[in-house]
């Protein structure tokens, strides 16, 4: 890096206090206006669909057959189903599975790639190889149709569902978490702190750990879309959540059965689940152009 | 070359070898067995079935016995498809979703390389905003429910298309633009972000400063750059064809090997899962390793010494 641009970096903020990184790619991702819309849009769409199915009068699963498929309107805002259910209510109700499962699911992916790509990298050597080894033969299974098989032959099962997901989503968090930490067991502060007498553990957690944190979070942030498409796919498939319950894949599912005759059916859940996965994608561009300005922005 | 190739083929063994092996026991350990969904079937028939498929064997022979087999390319009866070896079922079904998957790419391809290659040149103009946005929104609407709302449009309320089946031309062009449509929408992505990268090179200005014309420029020197990150989203995009085709062949009920391949699971035909997990594998693994050679063949630095 030449001396200049390390220069301007240091006084992006004019704080007196001195700035961290943080503090840094928060001005930088507020600088961003599209990963900030999608900020707020996914923040509105969190806390409607945590809050909103507590403050409706209506329920996701009450029925009225005096009233099935009623279009859009002011008695209910998205229209009614076959059963007379208020889509608001249940696309509201969905996005709480679809936003559950794919939270879920990126933090056991997180919790079981970090720590073998932590592990890997920084043993190095022969074990290292061997740990990467099984990485790539991990990868190079067909995945999508193994999770498609687990769900069908053992059954609906929503734990299953996240053992699935994160089983396949793990893999390219290890290999991050290795290269980082790899690059960084090179360091001068962590060869500093091993001078210094720590040991392994907190040379990892206090030292490795941290510095790893941004890659990590921007992977992250991709992978919630990325595993709430994959939920959305099995339940499409009728392999997902069932009735009543429901999430956005399963109502697109009975939308797309329904969406001659109704066809606000299919537009609501499929435009919630639009926008969410379009939000979530465009913040974590943001977010590794926020944290890493030296990536490549394409 | 040769000698690359080698070795990816001695690679696949014992990945194959896992996927078998997984497969195998996580078919035989589900809940359920292939003859139990048929309604007041007599035990002793079940039993003779059984015994005619050598299910009342131990577990670990009947797997080494389908090794054995396998080795020997011989992929089993399928237990549903009664008379029906699954090599001749994979036969019938698959050519349905290789044209499926084939035409995609192919549309794909048409619509997302001239669409990036325009952005790139006009960067930052209202075309590549346009299509940039366009893009955007195509890889945001998942086939799902991308191929309901073109049913929808074009066969529900325009009446110009049928909405499922898979015999006549017609009958193929919504299933190959919904699929095709969001992985366009990625290669234009793609095509547009390496183009600006090669558009920037030394060899560029240097062909344009030797008087090249525009076209000549990107036809000739930029397009090879350019295409190199398509080609390396060429190989995660096969394997995504066939996922897609999962849900496309059950959106418009067409007959492909995706079809059979989630009704074989439900009906626990053990030898009908095992086999088209193990197709779909080798395909992958093959489609992987002409992408790879296609790279090297574009890009001499990712040549191994």
């Amino acid at each position: 890096m030449s001396i200049e641009s390390a220069k301007s970096k240091d006084f992006i903020s004019e704080d007196p206090g001195g700035s961290s990184l943080w503090r840094d790619a928060w001005i930088r991702l507020r600088a961003n206006r599209l990963a900030t819309i999608s900020l707020y849009f996914f923040i509105f769409v969190s806390l409607l669909t945590i809050l909103g199915p507590e403050i409706l009068i209506s329920s996701y699963e009450d029925q009225d057959l005096n009233n099935t498929f009623a279009p859009p309107g002011k008695e209910s805002l998205f229209g009614t189903d076959n059963l007379g259910r208020d889509l608001f209510a249940r696309v509201l109700h969905g996005g709480r599975i679809s936003l559950a499962v794919g939270f879920l699911a990126t933090v056991v992916s997180l919790l079981i790639g970090v720590a073998y790509g932590m592990t890997s990298g920084y043993l190095g050597g022969k074990i290292d190889a061997l740990m990467m080894r099984v990485v790539d033969i991990l990868y190079s299974l067909p995945f999508t149709i193994f999770v498609i098989l687990l769900m069908v032959l053992f059954g609906r099962n929503f734990i299953l569902l996240f053992i699935a997901i994160g089983a396949v989503e793990w893999l390219t968090m290890a290999r991050i978490t290795r290269g980082q930490t790899l690059s960084l067991k090179q360091a001068e502060f962590i060869e500093a702190a091993r001078a210094l007498g720590y040991s392994h553990s907190r040379v990892l957690f206090r030292h490795i750990l941290p510095n790893l944190l941004g890659p990590v979070i921007v992977y992250a942030t991709l992978t919630v879309p990325a595993v709430m498409l994959l939920e959305a796919v099995l339940s499409f498939l009728g392999l997902g959540v069932q009735a009543p319950m429901s999430s956005w894949g399963s109502l697109i599912k009975e939308g797309s059965e329904k969406m001659e005759i109704a066809p606000w059916l299919i537009f609501f859940p499929g435009l919630f689940f639009s926008l969410t996965l379009l939000a979530l994608n465009f913040l974590g561009d943001g977010l590794r152009d926020a944290l890493d300005p030296k990536a490549a922005k394409d | 070359m040769v000698k690359f190739i080698v070795v990816r083929i001695l690679q696949a063994i014992p990945t194959l070898f896992v996927i078998a092996t997984l497969t195998f026991f996580m078919t035989r350990l589900a809940p359920g067995g292939p003859f139990d969904s048929e309604k007041n079937i007599p035990a002793e028939i079940k039993e003779k079935l059984e015994s005619h498929f050598g299910l009342e064997k131990p577990l670990y022979e009947q797997y080494f016995l389908y090794l054995s087999n396998l080795l020997q390319g011989d992929l089993g009866p399928s237990f549903k498809y009664m008379g029906w070896e699954v090599s001749e079922l994979i036969a019938k079904a698959f050519p349905v979703s290789a044209q499926l998957g084939l035409f995609s790419l192919l549309i794909a391809l048409v619509l997302g390389l001239p669409a990036g290659v325009l952005a790139a040149l006009r960067k930052n103009s209202a075309y590549d905003y346009c299509l940039m946005t366009t893009a955007m929104l195509g890889i945001c609407l998942p086939t799902f429910v991308m191929g309901p709302l073109l049913i929808l449009l074009f066969s529900s309320w325009l009446g110009w298309l049928p909405p499922l089946g898979w015999y006549s031309f017609a009958d193929m062009i919504l299933p190959s633009l919904t699929l095709g449509l969001f992985y366009g929408a990625y290669i234009a992505r793609l095509t547009r972000a390496g183009m600006l990268e090669t558009l920037n090179q030394d060899y560029i200005r240097t062909a344009r400063a030797k008087g090249a014309s525009p076209l000549r420029v990107v036809l000739r020197h930029a397009i090879k750059g350019g295409l190199l990150p398509v080609v390396t989203f060429l190989g995660p995009a096969f394997a995504g064809l066939i996922s897609g085709s999962f849900i496309i062949e059950s959106i418009f009920f067409i007959p492909g090997l995706g079809r059979f391949f989630v009704t074989a699971a439900f009906n626990r035909d053990y030898t009908m899962v095992l086999g088209t997990v193990l197709f779909y594998a080798c395909l992958i693994i093959i489609l992987n390793l002409v992408v790879d050679l296609i790279q090297a063949s574009l890009d001499p630095k990712s040549r191994e010494p």
